[in-house]
């Protein structure tokens, strides 16, 4: 067990580091840092000057190397347009994109797992069959699109949330800011979480119901019956769980790209998260940001995999032997 | 005689498709006796498994049984809502499957199998039903059931999984099961083991077996009577001993011709020519097998021919059956 985490750890960190050389050349060489940084009236000889300083003449291999351990120690330099450090910038946008996600991943397991059980059980249903209509619907209208339905049904029609912003928040720690223990805070986080789960939710619901049906034909599922175990035992203990198997990999990826792609849900509520930092920094060529939100999100997907890898070993004893064996 | 355990009673199985029904199962009868071991045979797709499914009321629309009877000590046991099946399913009949690697579920280890098992269908505490697992195990012979108990399906081989198997289909103390290819997918030397496991269960407990498989070595060596199948129909039965030796109907002595032997040293094996016919929306105006017969002559391919009993034993073929006058065109 602890080889086979130490032995993934080794991998993240190749994966780590050949993410980080991308982003040292998108640092690099997108556009001229110098002239990110300085005024039209600097004079060329400041600008030599300040290149020098910035270590811009050096080898590219050092320049590299230089980035990448700054990098790992959480330097990643100066925004231009905030002309505060990178890191700190980050870490101050985190918490209220790691609240929007979590949330929204929960509520996208919460309702997804049972409404596809529901949908896979009563397979002929009309609830199964209106699940299943309305699930295309989640599944390919366009998440800026339903947050703007959202805004103009709860928020502009009938006044129920409030259409932008995180509400009042509590500073927890020195770091973090959380949204979830005042009441506006709470109104402010439904109808973005709800934007951002729906096509998660979908997704979800229709995976756990292909599953279960698929599950719900096999070998052991019959011998269940032929042993004439109560209907809500060979449902809900033996055949939701095999299903689960590999809506535990989706749900661990799906997560990862709801923190990394929550921009554009962001946008639409204007929710001070990471994601709007990064369409900011993008409209303003703010490389720096993006180099540094890159390697943050190359990190978070290889800490994701690496749990769903441990969580597969805690749901399958199948996995325990082999790994064992090898 | 005494009444049978078991008496199918001509079931027909149609499955709907979207061009219209299909005949699956087609005027079935037979009788099981109580501690009688029947062998059911015939090639893939004759409809012996099925017959095993509907005994268990276990077959998936879009198949459905569409008329005959099912009976069970004098029951009728074909029409009964799923609680009610549920309690027959286990206590009364039981049923094991081909293939052991699968029949498991993978994520439970067999003892929380076995202890479900005997607790959905026995009012026992944990630690009782553990115990009986236990005992269940050593009696299908899984050496240290102690320590086996909790062991996960993978770490058992083929031939220990299919012992799982059959003590998870005792759990309830059936009166008869319904094993369906019980050897099929083990290795030949298992087999034997298996299917000598079976024989001491019945014969100690006094259970009937309905024995599915295509194996005649296996039926030969285990039935007490014999059912041959052929395209969702009974052409013969009787006991096995006379069907193996002087079969009546041309495609049963076609498959115990089939069965190799020591002595006989061909060259190459006996075949039956040709193959089984599809299955057909209605049932057959003439006899399904005519056109693989070699001994076919006229009212083969215009009249199904009926069901005749000899002594004990049952053929539907025109050669032991009076042919009714203006049948030869």
């Amino acid at each position: 067990m602890l080889a086979f985490i130490l032995r993934r750890l080794g991998s993240a960190a190749i994966v780590l580091i050949f993410v980080g050389v991308l982003a040292f050349i998108l640092f690099r060489y997108v556009g001229d840092p110098v002239n990110q940084m300085v005024g039209i009236d600097t004079s060329i000889a400041d600008r030599d000057r300040l290149r020098e300083s910035l270590g811009l003449n050096d080898s590219v291999i050092v320049q590299a190397l230089r980035f990448l351990g700054h990098a790992a120690m959480f330097d990643f330099g100066v925004s231009y347009q905030f002309k505060r450090p990178v890191a700190e910038l980050l870490i101050e946008r985190m918490p209220a994109t790691l609240e929007l996600s979590l949330i929204s991943a929960l509520l996208s397991l919460v309702i997804g797992i049972p409404m596809g059980v529901a949908s896979a059980l009563g397979k002929d249903r009309w609830y199964a069959k209106l699940l299943q209509a309305v699930s295309l619907a989640g599944i390919s209208l366009p998440t800026f699109l339903i947050g703007i339905l959202f805004i103009y049904l709860f928020s502009v029609t009938l006044r129920w949330f409030p259409s932008f912003g995180r509400g009042d928040t509590v500073k927890l720690g020195t770091y973090w800011t959380t949204g979830l223990l005042t009441s506006s805070g709470l109104r402010a986080l439904i109808l973005p979480a709800m934007t951002l789960a729906l096509f998660q939710m979908t997704l979800i619901m229709r995976l756990v119901r292909s599953e279960m049906l698929e599950v719900l034909r096999s070998d052991h599922i019959r011998f269940a019956r032929a042993r004439g175990l109560p209907a809500r035992s060979i449902n809900f203990r033996h055949a939701l769980k095999n299903s689960l198997v590999p809506v535990i990999t989706v749900a661990g990826l799906q997560l990862g790209s709801v923190i990394a792609f929550a921009t554009i849900t962001e946008t639409v509520f204007q929710w001070p998260g990471m994601g709007l930092l990064f369409l900011q920094s993008v409209q303003n060529v703010d490389v720096p940001i993006m180099a540094a939100y890159l390697l943050f999100v190359a990190a978070m997907f290889v800490a994701i995999n690496l749990v769903v890898d441990i969580l597969y070993l805690a749901v399958d004893p199948r996995l325990k032997t082999t790994s064992k064996a090898h | 005689m005494s009444a049978p355990l078991l008496s199918v009673r001509k079931l027909r199985v149609e499955f709907a498709t979207r061009k219209g029904p299909l005949v699956a199962l087609d005027d079935v009868s037979f009788d099981i006796a109580r501690g009688e071991v029947l062998g059911v045979v015939g090639e893939s797709g004759a409809g012996k498994s099925l017959t095993g499914l509907a005994i268990m009321g276990l077959i998936d629309p879009p198949g459905r049984i569409v008329s005959g009877e099912i009976l069970l000590d004098g029951e009728r046991i074909d029409h009964l809502s799923e609680d009610r099946m549920r309690l027959i399913r286990g206590p009364r009949i039981a049923m094991i499957f081909q293939d052991p690697l699968t029949s498991l579920d993978p994520l439970f280890t067999v003892g929380d199998q076995l202890v479900e098992t005997i607790r959905a269908h026995q009012p026992l505490s944990a630690q009782a039903a553990r115990q009986k697992a236990i005992g269940l195990l050593g009696e299908v012979g899984i050496p240290a059931p102690e320590q086996r108990v909790d062991s996960w399906p993978h770490e058992f081989s083929g031939g220990m999984r299919q012992r799982v198997v059959i003590a998870l289909a005792m759990c309830a103390e059936p009166e008869l099961i319904v094993a369906d290819e019980p050897t099929t997918a083990l290795d030949v030397s298992v087999q034997a083991q298996i299917i000598r496991l079976l024989k001491r269960l019945a014969r100690e407990r006094g259970l009937s077996v309905m024995l599915v498989t295509h194996d005649m070595g296996v039926i030969a060596e285990t039935a007490d009577r014999v059912a041959v199948m052929y395209a969702g129909r009974v052409v013969e039965t009787g006991p096995v001993r006379e069907v193996v030796h002087a079969a009546l109907h041309p495609y049963a002595q076609g498959l115990m011709a089939a069965i190799p032997t020591l002595e006989t040293r061909a060259v190459r094996l006996a075949q039956i020519p040709g193959s089984m016919p599809r299955l057909a929306p209605r049932t057959r105006p003439y006899c399904a097998f005519h056109t693989r017969c070699d001994k076919r002559f006229e009212p083969c391919s215009s009249i199904a021919p009926p069901v005749t009993r000899m002594g004990g034993r049952e053929v539907a073929c025109w050669l032991h059956e009076p042919v009714p006058a203006g049948a030869a065109r």
